[in-house]
C-alpha cells in the first residue's frame, strides 16, 4: 500500500506554449483522486504561478509534487539567476520581468504573492547565480 | 428518471467497433467492449460529438416523434431561434411560424421571446452579483453538466436563471391555459430543438425541479415536414413572431453575451474550446470578466447535431433576419414573468473519482502511473479505451485488464511460446 505518490515534471525556460503543462497534469490527477475541490484550486493556482515563474525567470528546472492523504507538497527547483531580494519579490506588484514578457500579459508582480496567498506554507531558498527552490504546502482537510 | 440520463443511443447492428467515437469524446466516456461502443453514462455530457463523428451512423440522438402532438388536445410549438437559420432565402420568420401552425400546432411561443426576458434578468443578476464574476451562462445543458462533473470550483459562478426554453415552456403553458381554459395535462408544450442535450435537460433537469416541456422534436425532422407547408403558407402569413434582435441572436455563439450590453465578456464555442476556457478559468487566468458565454457546439446552437445547415451559414442567415428587427420586443416590466430563478442547488458529482478515500486514491493513482510506464503510450485505442492512461484508470476501477492492451498481450504470448519451445527442447 502506497501512502504517498510523487509526480515529477521538467520545466523548460522561455517555452510559453508548454507553460502550465505540469500544473494542468497535476490538477487532472488530483481531480481523479477526488481531492477536495478547494485544495485542488489552491494547488493548481500556486503551481501554475510557480511554473510560469520558472519559464520566465529561470534556465529551466523540475517540479516535484508529493501527495499524501493529509498534505500536498510541491518542490520547484530551478537553475537560474536567483532572487536578489526575496522580501521585495514577495511584494504585490514588484516585478523584474522584462518588457517582452509583460507584453505577453505576464510579469505583473503577482506570482509570489499569489503563491503565498494560495498555499498554507511557503519556503524560498535562493542563491544568486545558481538558482531558486520553492517548497510549498497545501493541507488537505480531513475527510468526513 | 435516473440521475444519469443520456440522450445518445447506440444502434448495435451498425456499430463496427472502430475507435472514432472513443477518440473524439471530450470526457472519455466511451469504450469499445466486445466489439461495440459503450457509453459510460455518468461520464457522458450529451455533447453529441460521437454522433457527428461516427462514420457508420451507429450513434443516434434520442428525441420524440411528431406523433407526440396527438397525445394532447392543444399543442404549443416552441421553436428555437437557431431554427430560423436553417432555411434558405427566408426573409420573414412568420412564414416558418405560420407553417408550424399548418403542421398541426395550435399556438406558437418562440424561445427567442423568452430569451429576451432571460437577457434582462441576466443583466440584473450580473450587476447585482459582482462577487460572483465571471458569471457563466447556463443555457447550454452540456456545459452545465460538464461543470457539474468536472469543475466543482466553478459551480458558484453558474447563472442561476432558467434557460430560455424552460422559461418559454412555463409562459407558454400559462398562456395556453388562460386562453383555452384547458387543464395543464391536456396542453402539450413541444420544443423544436437543435440538440439532444435538451432531451436530457427535460428528463433530468439541473437547477430546476421539473421541466415544463412535454416533448422535444428534432429540428432536422421538423425541417423536412415544414418545407412544403412553408410554400403553402407564403400567401397567408400570420403575424406571429414576437422576437427582436436579441432573441434571434441567441441562436448563434456570442448572441447571449452580446445581449448584456457590455464588452467585458468572453464567448467560446465548440466543446474542446469550452473545456480550455473552463480549465483556465479555474486557474484564475482571467480577471475582471463579467460574463462567460459557453456553447458546446461550434457556432453555438446553430451547430447542434439535430440541425441541417452548416452552422456558419445559419449564423449569417440569422444576422440577415434580425437586421431590421427592433433590439428587443419583450421586457420585464411589460411581460408577466413568473419567477425565473433556479430552485435547486447544483451539487458537484465526482463521477471520475477513482478511490473510496484519499489513501485508496493514492494507491490506485500509483498503480495507474506504474501501468502507464509499461504501456506503449501509442494511444492506439485497440484496447477499447481512448488512451493508455484511460486503460490504466479502467484497470484500477476494475473494469478492464492489462491484457486488453494488445502490445502487452503480444509480449505475453511471446513469453509463453518461448517457454513452450524451451520445454520442447528439454524433451
Amino acid at each position: 500500500m502506497n501512502e504517498r505518490i510523487t509526480l515529477k515534471y521538467d520545466v523548460h525556460c522561455d517555452d510559453f506554449t508548454r507553460a502550465g503543462e505540469a500544473s494542468s497534469s497535476v490538477k487532472r490527477k488530483l481531480k481523479l483522486m477526488g481531492v477536495n475541490p478547494d485544495v485542488i484550486r489552491k494547488v493548481a493556482i500556486a503551481l501554475y504561478e510557480g511554473e510560469i515563474n520558472m519559464v520566465i525567470h529561470s534556465y529551466g528546472g523540475t517540479i516535484e509534487v508529493i501527495i499524501s492523504p493529509s498534505v500536498i507538497e510541491m518542490i520547484l527547483r530551478d537553475t537560474g539567476p536567483g532572487i536578489k531580494d526575496i522580501e521585495l519579490a514577495m511584494q504585490a506588484g514588484y516585478s523584474t520581468a522584462p518588457d517582452n514578457i509583460r507584453s505577453l500579459g505576464f510579469g505583473a508582480g503577482m506570482g509570489l504573492p499569489n503563491i503565498k496567498k494560495y498555499t498554507d506554507d511557503l519556503k524560498i531558498e535562493s542563491e544568486m547565480g545558481i538558482g531558486t527552490t520553492l517548497r510549498m504546502l497545501v493541507y488537505i482537510p480531513l475527510e468526513e | 428518471m435516473g440521475k444519469f440520463y443520456n440522450s445518445v443511443n447506440l444502434k448495435k447492428d451498425l456499430c463496427m467497433g472502430c475507435i472514432n467515437c472513443i477518440k473524439r469524446c471530450p470526457t472519455q466516456a466511451i469504450r469499445v467492449r466486445d466489439g461495440k461502443a459503450e457509453i459510460i453514462k455518468e461520464f457522458c455530457i450529451d455533447c453529441g460529438e460521437c454522433i457527428r463523428i461516427c462514420p457508420h451512423h451507429a450513434k443516434e440522438a434520442t428525441y420524440d416523434s411528431p406523433e407526440i402532438m396527438k397525445k394532447y388536445e392543444y399543442t404549443v410549438a416552441l421553436p428555437a431561434p437557431s431554427f430560423y437559420g436553417q432555411f434558405n432565402n427566408l426573409d420573414d420568420i412568420n412564414i416558418v411560424l405560420s407553417a408550424l401552425k399548418r403542421m398541426g400546432f395550435d399556438q406558437i411561443y418562440e424561445v427567442g421571446k423568452a430569451a429576451e426576458i432571460v437577457s434582462e434578468l441576466t443583466r440584473k443578476y450580473v450587476a447585482e452579483n459582482q462577487d460572483k464574476w465571471p458569471i457563466i451562462s447556463t443555457a447550454c445543458p452540456t456545459v452545465v453538466r460538464l461543470i457539474q462533473i468536472r469543475f466543482p470550483n466553478l459551480i458558484e459562478h453558474l447563472l442561476p436563471i432558467y434557460a430560455p426554453v424552460d422559461l418559454a415552456a412555463i409562459s407558454a403553458r400559462k398562456k395556453a391555459m388562460e386562453e383555452t381554459g384547458l387543464p395543464s395535462e391536456k396542453i402539450g408544450i413541444i420544443f423544436i430543438s437543435p440538440c439532444p442535450a435538451k432531451v436530457t435537460a427535460v428528463k433530468s433537469p439541473i437547477g430546476i425541479k421539473k421541466s415544463e416541456i412535454d416533448g422535444v422534436l428534432a429540428m432536422k425532422e421538423v425541417y423536412t415536414m415544414l418545407l412544403p407547408l412553408m410554400k403553402e403558407s407564403v400567401n397567408s402569413v400570420e403575424d406571429l413572431s414576437q422576437s427582436g434582435r436579441i432573441g434571434i441572436g441567441w441562436g448563434g455563439s456570442g448572441g447571449e453575451a452580446g445581449a448584456l450590453l457590455t464588452d467585458n465578456y468572453l464567448a467560446a464555442d465548440g466543446i474542446e474550446n469550452v473545456i480550455r476556457v473552463l480549465d483556465d478559468l479555474e486557474d484564475q487566468k482571467f480577471e475582471q470578466l463579467e460574463f462567460i458565454e459557453l456553447n458546446a457546439c461550434s457556432g453555438g446552437c446553430v451547430g447542434g447535431v439535430l440541425t441541417v445547415e452548416n452552422p456558419y451559414v445559419a449564423k449569417v442567415r440569422l444576422k440577415r433576419l434580425r437586421k431590421y428587427l427592433p433590439v428587443a420586443c419583450n421586457h420585464l416590466d411589460t411581460e408577466d414573468t413568473t419567477e425565473a430563478k433556479w430552485t435547486q442547488d447544483v451539487q458537484f458529482e465526482p463521477v471520475f473519482k477513482i478511490g473510496k478515500n484519499m489513501l485508496d486514491s493514492i494507491n490506485k493513482m500509483s498503480i495507474v502511473e506504474e501501468l502507464c510506464t509499461r504501456f506503449p503510450g501509442l494511444d492506439c485505442g485497440s484496447c477499447g479505451a481512448p488512451t493508455c492512461k484511460a486503460l490504466a484508470e479502467d484497470i484500477v476501477r476494475g473494469v478492464a485488464q492489462e491484457e486488453d492492451c494488445i502490445h502487452i498481450l503480444r509480449d505475453y504470448i511471446h513469453k509463453i511460446s518461448d517457454e513452450l519451445s524451451r520445454l520442447d527442447n528439454k524433451r
